[in-house]
């Protein structure tokens, strides 16, 4: 019996193989074939001239520029908001549940909330604008800069602060140097959740700006409407490294928060 | 003193920023009982938004939108959960090397950028002439939704004591029933929120059912109906009392659930007690 079980729990990682393939197909060779298209011209040549139109044109720099400058802002809002909010909340004895209330509008669909703003903005004869997709970035990614900041500071063990306290620091010290280094890698997964999605947003900034404002999303979008794949490619590679490298930097920052962690015990 | 001051003015920053953020929302609910578009209540107070949803001449290409995005969620939903669930005990009982490397593919559909996992399919069913329609739709959902699957279900696996998966095959099962009867109901916890998860992102997605769904194929999502029907002309007072229905249904949803997960630690607090 016990031979045999030996040998199911060998084969068991059988039960994997279809979804690696599944992967493979699905997830691998489609972005292998940005890759390749983003070497290919519209007769499938090979050809560099794509990194040329793409880097060589002031437009679509102006349209990266643009959404990086978007995303720095609308990230450092999100911070400058939701920090307290989390910090307010995770010293709460209610604030399990309160944190909650300011998630929730997560679980709406962006378009329906985008959409309301809107229509709010436009009865209130606000021109649409800059100011206006800021505010409707900010109001759409807000919740994504608090949960993981709540989840961070409401982890740190009261008894740090404590000791610092007993240690004589007082309140902003205790902050400064306890808390906050505590919870930076709240921050930094809370960055990358907002400072992301915000440059590649599609349809928010269109829909709050009439038009006016296009960000690197809506472009990566234009460019395949338009049949323009290689492009198109160049712009997702692009969009891909700016995911890679936060990445990178998140998994970097997690890593030695953990490390502090254990090297304190 | 101080601190009393300290106080007021925290709670008054967190009712201010709950003001911000649930206004826009408030203010829909309000004026869907307006049957208005620009938050006006010349008509008075009446139920004809609400009636709209079911009786304008776009209710049918709202229900066909509704009926597809349901239709959409269970299929993607389903096959992400079983998929996931066996992908998940495979992926636990694979070398240390393969697992990481599985397991960071696996990491990628969720950290990638929407936009890129959308354009990467577009080409990819172009690209191999994949017949447009439900069919791109559905492998797309699947492989957004059973990453998180996998993520959860894992967690569960590894929490769990593989003494009992040898006392059942002691206690004469085989592997297989020993899988069904033993392992699958400790890990279902897991499976059930995977699926859960993967039924809530495949209905809320846009970006990616926006970009696969083929132009010509007439297929709308309520997400991507919502996108071609308001991007024109704006909100009708029909999507007024839509909303109002999901945010109402999604608020009851999300603390239902928070409430009965509340409960049930409390009551394993009191037996780890007793």
């Amino acid at each position: 019996m016990k031979a045999i079980s030996k040998k199911f729990r060998l084969t068991k990682k059988v039960f994997s193989f279809p979804y690696i393939l599944f992967l493979l197909l699905f997830v691998v060779v489609p972005l292998v074939l940005i890759l390749v298209n983003a070497f290919l011209d519209a007769d499938k040549h090979l050809t560099f001239d794509n990194f040329k139109v793409f880097f060589g044109s002031a437009s679509s720099m102006i349209v990266l520029g643009n959404s990086l400058l978007v995303g720095v802002i609308t990230t450092l809002l999100c911070l400058l908001i939701g920090y307290p909010v989390a910090y307010i909340l995770s010293n709460m004895s209610s604030g399990r549940m309160l944190v909650l209330l300011y998630v929730l509008p997560m679980f709406i669909n962006f378009l329906i909330r985008t959409l309301a703003t809107k229509a709010i903005f436009m009865a209130l004869d606000v021109e649409l604008g800059m100011g206006t997709v800021l505010f409707g970035m900010v109001y759409n990614y807000l919740p994504f800069m608090i949960m993981p900041l709540h989840t961070t500071i409401s982890g740190i063990d009261k008894s740090y602060i404590e000791a610092a306290q007993d240690l004589g620091a007082n309140k902003a010290t205790v902050f400064l140097k306890t808390t906050l280094p505590l919870s930076v890698s709240g921050i930094i997964s809370g960055i990358t959740m907002v400072f992301i999605p915000t440059i590649s947003t599609y349809a928010i900034s269109q829909l709050l700006s009439n038009g006016k404002i296009f960000l690197f999303g809506d472009s990566i979008q234009l460019s395949f409407e338009q049949g323009l794949y290689g492009v198109g490619s160049i712009m997702s590679l692009v969009m891909l490294a700016f995911v890679l490298v936060s990445n990178l930097i998140m998994n970097k920052f997690n890593r030695n928060s953990d490390a502090v962690r254990r090297s304190l015990w | 003193m101080v601190t009393k001051i300290k106080n007021f003015f925290e709670k008054f920053y967190l009712l201010i920023i709950l003001a911000i953020l649930y206004a826009p929302i408030i203010l829909l609910i309000i004026y869907s009982f307006s049957n208005s578009a620009n938050f006006n209540f010349s008509q008075g107070f009446n139920f004809k938004a609400y009636e709209a949803i079911f009786t304008s001449d776009k209710s049918p290409e709202l229900w066909a939108a509704i009926g597809n995005t349901f239709l959409i969620a269970t299929v993607s939903s389903v096959i992400a959960a079983v998929m996931g669930t066996f992908a998940s005990i495979g992926i636990f009982h694979l070398g240390k090397r393969a697992r990481r490397l599985v397991e960071n593919v696996n990491q990628f559909p969720i950290i990638n950028s929407e936009i890129v996992m959308a354009v990467s399919l577009m080409v990819f069913f172009v690209t191999f002439a994949f017949p447009q329609g439900y069919l791109r739709l559905i492998i797309a959902h699947i492989a957004f939704c059973t990453p998180y699957v996998v993520l959860s279900v894992l967690p569960k696996l590894e929490s769990m004591d593989p003494n009992i998966y040898e006392a059942a095959l002691d206690l004469g099962a085989n592997p297989f029933t020993a899988m069904t009867k033993v392992m699958i109901p400790i890990i279902s916890p897991g499976i059930m929120s995977g699926f859960v998860m993967a039924f809530i992102m495949s209905m809320d997605d846009f970006i990616i059912t926006q970009i696969n769904k083929g132009a010509d194929t007439g297929i709308n999502t309520l997400s991507t109906y919502i996108y071609s029907d308001a991007r024109v002309q704006g909100l009708e007072p029909f999507w007024y009392a839509l909303f109002s229905i999901i945010f109402i249904i999604m608020v009851a949803t999300v603390f239902s659930v928070n409430f009965a997960k509340a409960r049930k630690q409390k009551r394993k607090q009191k037996e780890a007690n007793a």
